[in-house]
């Protein structure tokens, strides 16, 4: 090439570079983005979301001067032949307190069903501070045919919980994940979810 | 208006958005005059709210003769003759966004209008230059062409005042936006979830949950080969067999989510615009200060029938909201039953 | 004018000389030429420009009037989709990446792009993707319709389609990386000696940045729509909130893409007017180096936007402030630009051809999109507007009058140069003016549709919005017709058909491209060009 300058990489080179970046942009795109969008969403509460795993190192120290309006909405997603609704839709309690909430299910079919419970929490910005100990939303809900559960989750919120925060909603939706108990084919599908990055639940 | 004027019939026209999608009750203004109303004008009667045409036989009459001759011509004149109308006839139609029935509707319009005018006042200042610049150094005024091409003071100043304006645009917006998040201490709860394509309106702690969709008379017009006139329909697409009932003047709380794919909640009178997204929450609310039925769409696309969803929200003294809450607990569709249904 | 690029080429226009073009079919398959590459991606987004613009025609038939006459909702969404799809990839970007392929070589000195044979498989993967996405209109569950942001759940519920619109779009990013480094490269590595990169003609500084842009955001989508893919097909839940998964996520990395995909579009047109108002009024541009940095800033601050298209999903509010402050700041640059095309007329001497006129339609035209995207940042009023026919009006603004007149008045600037005929200014005129009242016409009524609350992408509407409906299907079928003159005008100038172009063609323009002659010859800079005072930039 005529017009090369001396200082210029050459065009082999320029191109190989341009290429490498182009690759890194779609990493980025896919194995960087996610996980850093999660972890956003972890710590501003976007979306409502909560952590998909107990939570740890929380000691139970209610703040009787507080009190907390507290409230359960249940939807089952897609028609999924389910029933499901929580045991009570209201409670009152106090930041810091430990509790625990009933929601019931039916399989309203004759045969096994898989169902993923998937919670939010309005506002969102009370969704870092509901700590669940345990809940049925970890991990995949197996039913008999017909079967009818009650499924408890305990938590505590958070008595750091910013003042401004009076009522708290508590959202499920029930994701219905199979009608089969063949083992190999949904379990392991929720494991990708629970395992990769992406399962903030 | 004088029978031999070709004009008389578009003049007092209301060419635009027509007035319809509101109806505020007891908003003054936006009544027709019972003049108005008898001149036998059919291209003003269309215009006309809805309510009327059930009112006055004759005119109905009159109305069926005038649009299936007449229709086609009168929307390409009317297209013609747009601005021409423009100045004549403003009281009636709806150019703009409406000023809605909440606090934060009316602030929401506020500051749509003062960024309006901030744009219309910087546009008068650069196409002002630009035209006159057109008009006076063009070489066939014989203009000589000028050799400068920076001009550090004048570079300065176009990349600061900007900076100030924004600032001046943006910062009441923000008072604003924190009352939009502030869904504290709701008078009442409603969940709203989006189904394909319908919404479904369960009222928190109170046992009452049904569906809403579309209205029938627009549902069978709606069809293409359904042979129905839409202008025929009392509120074409924009009408719903059970509407959401809320009562006035109480802090309506909205909790948004969805059966499916994304839609989106939106009544423009309420100033609320909303997704529903499938597995989370979303919240938002409004706070409804006049009696009356106001109208909305699903916002985003979500299938084949995403125009064909709408909202109607009723807004009704306490009384009667209580009255109407009485009524539908005694016949209560849950959720639940009505999938079963379904099924 | 440097008289060492006459030497040995001037007369070399026929194919009579040893490197001319091959015989046939060989010359367009196997071009590596950057004219001929160039001439296909332009005729190429021509075909898309009306093969979109009839989805566009079938849109606006149907809401002619209220109540369905045509088609049904199923496949008024798979127009809107596909409508969207093919003028963003497949008429505005190979467009500008036609012109860059033409232009920046003769504009750096060049003889030809740096990797012509890349060039050339990034010209033939295009019509091979939208083959594929045409094709889609014909499988069972017809074409793509969940919109071309393609938002999932829905665009999970795409038919048979669904796995070709994701290898479409793939596709149609890979063309679009490939000639992204290719402008990359050649602006890096192939100017002539003396053009130092401040030096640089302003089409070519704004393709610089655009590749970047290209070269950053193509492969994010690429990535967005990968995993649309494996959620799928392979048992993942990217976007799945069943398995943990967020739909939301999507329209972070689509709007990550998407928004600099808005000045992917729009900055080469920004370079387009940068050429030719300064040519027409006869003064050198304003504010040259300003116009870089503008240019550069306002790339940057793209990244770091996108969640304005998203203030309705529910969003911490310090999260609505950032996206609220950081658009609004993206406005200062912009303004900067107006502001230096502003200057660049004052005290000119200006003339009003149609390259002219479509750059001033550009500028008035384009500002009024710049307005309406002011008004869209702001937060609360966002929420009035978003997804109303505000929206739709706003985008058409700053992409027709904005983008495609960019392209317009670019294709009457150079075609003399192309062809080395004058196009029939008479006729060039008439179609700048039906083109703007019909432009103004079509998407004005839309903004006040979208603020009496009409939602975009409705196959039907209440009768409240019917006349504004009409007026603006009117529009758009005159400005769809008027095209057809775009077209007999380009290819009378092709035939010959005309007044013999000079090799300046215009009055005294600045820039090598003007010291070839007209038509350029097959092969131009062999040996490169000086740089003088009159042909360099600063
Ligand atoms: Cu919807
Ligand atoms: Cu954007």
């Amino acid at each position: 090439m005529s017009n090369k300058k001396p200082e210029s990489v050459s065009t082999n080179a320029l191109t190989a570079r341009l290429l490498l970046f182009a690759a890194g942009m779609f990493v980025f795109g896919v194995f960087v983005l996610p996980p850093v969008y999660d972890v956003f969403c972890e710590v501003t509460g976007l979306g409502g979301k909560t952590k998909g795993q107990a939570a740890e190192n929380v000691v139970a120290v209610a703040d009787e001067s507080r009190e907390l309006s507290l409230e359960f909405v249940t939807t089952v997603n897609q028609y999924a032949p389910w029933e499901f609704r929580p045991a009570v839709e209201k409670m009152t309690i106090h930041p810091g307190g430990l509790y625990e909430a009933m929601f019931v299910a039916q399989n309203l079919t004759d045969q096994f069903r898989v169902a993923q419970a998937v919670p939010s929490v309005a506002p969102a910005q009370a969704a870092s501070y509901f700590k669940k100990l345990d809940c049925f939303c970890f991990s995949a809900q197996e039913f008999l045919p017909g079967e009818v559960k009650e499924m408890p989750v305990r938590f505590i919120v958070d008595s750091d919980l910013p003042d401004f925060i009076d009522t708290i909603t508590l959202s499920y939706t029930f994701f219905d994940t199979g009608g089969t108990t063949d083992d190999a084919a949904m379990p392991e599908n929720m494991d990708h979810g629970a395992d990769s990055a992406h399962g903030t639940r | 208006m004088q029978a031999g004027d070709p004009f008389s019939k578009l003049r007092g026209v209301p060419i635009g958005v027509r007035q319809r999608r509101t109806q505020a009750l007891n908003f003054p203004g936006k009544r027709l005059s019972d003049d108005d109303w008898h001149d036998g004008n059919c291209a003003n009667y269309i215009l006309r709210l809805d309510g009327h045409k059930k009112e006055n036989a004759s005119a109905q009459w009159h109305t069926a003769d005038c649009l299936s001759e007449k229709l086609m011509i009168r929307k390409i004149l009317t297209g013609a003759l747009t601005l021409l109308a423009a100045g004549t006839a403003s009281a009636d139609w709806e150019l703009n966004m409406p000023r809605g029935v909440t606090e934060l509707s009316a602030a929401t319009q506020d500051i749509h209008m003062v960024i309006f005018w901030w744009c219309v006042a910087i546009a008068v200042v650069v196409f002002g230059a630009m035209i006159y610049s057109i008009f006076m150094h063009r070489k066939s005024k014989g203009a000589v062409p000028a050799k400068f091409s920076h001009n550090m003071a004048a570079e300065v100043i176009w990349t600061a005042i900007p900076v100030v304006i924004l600032i001046v645009m943006a910062v009441p917006s923000a008072e604003l936006m924190i009352k939009l998040e502030d869904t504290r201490d709701p008078d009442l709860t409603v969940v709203v979830t989006g189904y394909q394509w319908k919404w479904h309106y369960s009222y928190q702690g109170e046992d009452v949950a049904f569906y809403s969709t579309l209205a029938r008379a627009s549902q069978a017009a709606r069809r293409r080969d359904s042979g129905i006139d839409p202008e025929t329909v009392e509120n074409y697409l924009l009408d719903v067999d059970k509407p959401l009932v809320v009562p006035v003047d109480a802090k309506v709380r909205i909790l948004l989510t969805s059966n499916d794919v994304l839609h989106s909640w939106w009544v423009s009178d309420l100033a609320i615009k909303k997704d529903a997204i499938p597995g989370f929450m979303n919240e938002t609310w409004f706070k409804a200060e006049v009696p009356g039925i106001y109208r909305g769409q699903c916002a985003e696309l979500c299938g084949m029938d995403h125009g064909y969803m709408p909202i109607v929200v009723e807004v009704v003294g306490q009384e009667a909201f209580d009255a109407w809450l009485l009524n539908e607990k005694g016949a209560v569709t849950s959720v639940a039953s009505a999938e079963g249904d379904l099924r | 004018m440097s008289t060492a690029v006459l030497d040995g080429h001037a007369a070399d226009d026929s194919s009579e000389h040893d490197h001319g073009p091959a015989k046939g079919w060989r010359r367009w398959l196997y071009a590596t030429n950057h004219k001929d590459i160039g001439s296909m991606y332009l005729i190429f987004s021509l075909l898309m420009f009306f093969f979109g613009g009839s989805m566009a025609l079938v849109i606006r038939t149907e809401l002619f009037t209220p109540g369905l006459q045509f088609i049904d909702p199923a496949f008024f969404n798979q127009m809107t989709t596909m409508h969207a799809l093919i003028m963003v990839f497949g008429a505005v970007m190979p467009a500008f990446v036609g012109l860059a392929n033409w232009m920046i070589p003769l504009m750096i000195g060049a003889p030809d792009m740096a990797l012509p044979r890349m060039n050339n498989w990034s010209f033939w993967i295009l019509p091979v993707a939208f083959t594929i996405l045409a094709s889609t209109l014909f499988m069972p569950g017809g074409a793509p319709a969940s919109g071309w942001t393609m938002y999932p759940p829905l665009v999970l519920q795409t038919g048979d389609a669904f796995p070709f619109l994701i290898f479409s779009v793939h596709l149609m990013g890979i063309s679009s990386i490939m000639g992204a480094i290719n402008v990359i490269v050649t602006i890096i590595n192939m100017r002539a000696p003396d053009m130092s990169l401040l030096k640089m003609p302003m089409f070519v500084w704004t393709w610089l940045i655009t590749a970047y842009l290209l070269l950053a955001v193509m492969p994010v989508l690429a990535g967005g729509v990968t995993m649309l893919l494996t959620d799928q097909f392979f048992g993942t839940s990217f976007f799945l909130a069943a398995g943990g998964g967020d739909p939301v996520m999507f329209q972070h990395i689509f709007w990550f893409f998407g928004h600099p995909e808005v000045y992917i579009m729009i900055l080469p047109a920004f370079g387009v007017v940068s050429e030719i108002i300064p040519t027409f009024s006869r003064k050198p541009l304003f504010g040259h180096d300003s116009m870089v940095y503008a240019a550069s800033s306002i790339a940057f601050l793209s990244f770091i936007v996108w969640a304005h298209h998203m203030f309705t999903t529910g969003m911490p509010l310090t999260g609505q402030m950032f996206f609220m402050f950081s658009t609004l700041l993206i406005a200062v640059p912009t303004g900067v630009k107006v502001f230096n095309w502003m200057a660049t007329m004052w005290k000119g001497s200006m003339t009003f051809e149609t390259p002219m006129l479509f750059s001033l339609g550009f500028l008035f035209l384009f500002t009024i999109g710049g307005f309406s995207g002011l008004m869209l940042a702001i937060v609360p009023a966002d929420i009035q507007y978003h997804d109303s026919y505000f929206v739709v009006a706003h985008f058409h603004y700053v992409l027709v009058p904005g983008s495609i007149f960019g392209l317009m008045a670019a294709v009457y600037y150079w075609i003399p140069k192309w062809t080395g005929y004058f196009y029939n200014e008479r006729l060039g005129q008439i179609h700048f003016w039906l083109s703007t009242i019909f432009v103004n016409v079509t998407f004005f009524p839309m903004h006040f549709l979208g603020l009496a609350g009409m939602p975009r992408r409705i196959p039907d509407y209440s009768t409240q919005f019917a006349d504004f409906n009409s007026i603006a299907s009117i529009g758009a079928i005159g400005f769809g017709f008027s095209q057809l003159l775009f077209v007999y005008i380009v290819f009378q100038c092709v035939r010959k058909k005309g007044a013999v172009a000079t090799q300046e063609v215009w009055d005294n323009p600045q820039g090598l491209e003007w010291t070839v002659p007209s038509p350029a010859p097959y092969h131009t800079f062999d040996t490169p060009p000086k740089v003088t005072a009159e042909t360099a930039f600063s």
